[in-house]
């Protein structure tokens, strides 16, 4: 019976989102509303069961609040955080964002080293003689890459570069598209098979 | 306090972690600081929240938009109350319980849904887009549709092996350039941060 429900609601859901390629719409924006209450206090449950409870809670109960990760700390930084929505004493929150930032900074630095840019410097590195494929990887990271430096002017040389940079960009945000657009398309269909299949039995 | 405190924090944070990346001993406590964050990431998704729900009830309050901000309190609520109890029934994730019930049968439509939708917006964007006036629009057209073309099971044999080549190689060397510029930019602002010469965390 729950399943069957389910589908009924699902369906309606369903059809009352495609009715926005009529128009924007009452029926549209009521469940557009849904749906941000819905996954708002969807992902807040996630991040309690997988990041607050296992971490904080379980953390607490077993070690103490000055025992091992000293969570006396995050949960002071926590809250200081809420002082965010108190415009007299918003000033508080900075820390807990300063902690964010300088964290995520530091971060920064050795993951993207380690992780992005050495990688990919490292699979750049090849012979560009050995083959035409090759040839047209190096040819396309290099002029891709100097097509956003702007402390020089694109004319001359650099403007050739820049220009080729710009062909090998187009190609790639054409493929991107490309690809967005089968993904979408594929959602697209899995939704009209859900309302032919599961809830008008027709498929 | 209100300025010096922040900044001191965020460079002396973002230093420990660039430090600890480097000598084997403090990669202990990067753990813990790592462990913090996720748990001061959380406490900032509940300011959001209180920020939705506050939103949403001044607009009650002074009779705006009504019926809309009633139902995305309904679903949060709604939501939350059924997490709640799923929650201390037992695994509020597990797969039969009351709150994946929501998930599949109102969050998974509403977000496949409204995602879908985007194919009908892509393909209204693309013919405004794709005027072939240049080389570079051209370049983009002509990529876009033979990665279609390539993931379309009528078309897939004739194009699948053109798709590959242009998302090995010159889709690969573009998306390598920028990302090689992104991750630069990123350390010049993870850098920035730390000499204090960026400090976002004091808006």
């Amino acid at each position: 019976m729950a399943t069957v429900i389910g589908i009924w609601i699902a369906a309606f859901l369903t059809l009352a989102i495609f009715s926005f390629l009529y128009g924007d719409n009452p029926v549209y924006k009521a469940v557009e509303h849904l749906y941000i209450g819905v996954s708002a206090a969807f992902w807040f449950l996630y991040l309690w069961s997988f990041t607050v409870y296992p971490n904080l809670v379980v953390g607490i109960r077993q070690h103490g609040w000055l025992g091992k990760d000293l969570l006396l700390i995050p949960t002071v930084l926590g809250l200081l955080m809420l002082f965010r929505l108190v415009p007299r004493y918003g000033w508080w929150s900075r820390y807990p964002m300063a902690f964010a930032i300088g964290l995520g900074a530091g971060l920064a630095i050795t993951g993207v080293l380690q992780g992005l840019l050495f990688p990919q410097l490292q699979a750049t590195i090849l012979n560009p003689l050995t083959s035409v494929n090759n040839f047209l990887l190096v040819l396309g990271v290099l002029t891709s890459l100097l097509y956003f430096y702007f402390s020089r002017e694109h004319t001359g040389v650099m403007g050739w570069i820049a220009r080729i940079g710009i062909y090998f960009i187009m190609v790639a945000f054409g493929a991107t598209f490309g690809y967005t657009v089968m993904a979408r398309v594929s959602l697209l269909i899995g939704r009209v098979g859900f309302l032919l299949s599961d809830w008008l039995h027709l498929m | 306090m209100k300025r010096t405190g922040p900044f001191v924090l965020s460079v002396v944070i973002g230093l420990w972690i660039l430090v600890a990346f480097f000598v084997k001993p403090l990669r202990g406590a990067q753990q813990t600081l790592l462990l913090w964050y996720t748990i001061v990431g959380a406490f900032a998704l509940v300011v959001g929240l209180i920020n939705l729900i506050q939103s949403h009830l001044r607009n009650l309050q002074r009779g705006q938009n009504v019926p809309y901000s009633l139902i995305l309190l309904f679903g949060f609520f709604g939501t939350l109350a059924v997490g709640i109890y799923a929650f201390f029934q037992g695994n509020a994730f597990d797969p039969y319980s009351p709150l994946m019930w929501v998930y599949g049968y109102v969050l998974a439509p509403l977000q496949s849904t409204m995602f879908s939708l985007l194919a009908f917006f892509l393909a209204s964007a693309a013919f405004r887009a794709f005027r072939i006036r240049n080389m570079e629009a051209l370049l983009l057209l002509l990529a876009a549709v033979i990665v279609m073309l390539g993931r379309i099971p009528w078309t897939e044999h004739t194009f699948a092996g053109i798709t590959e080549w242009i998302m090995a190689i010159p889709n690969l060397a573009a998306q390598r350039g920028i990302q090689i510029g992104v991750a630069l930019g990123a350390i010049g602002m993870a850098l920035r941060i730390l000499f204090g010469l960026e400090r976002p965390y004091l808006r």
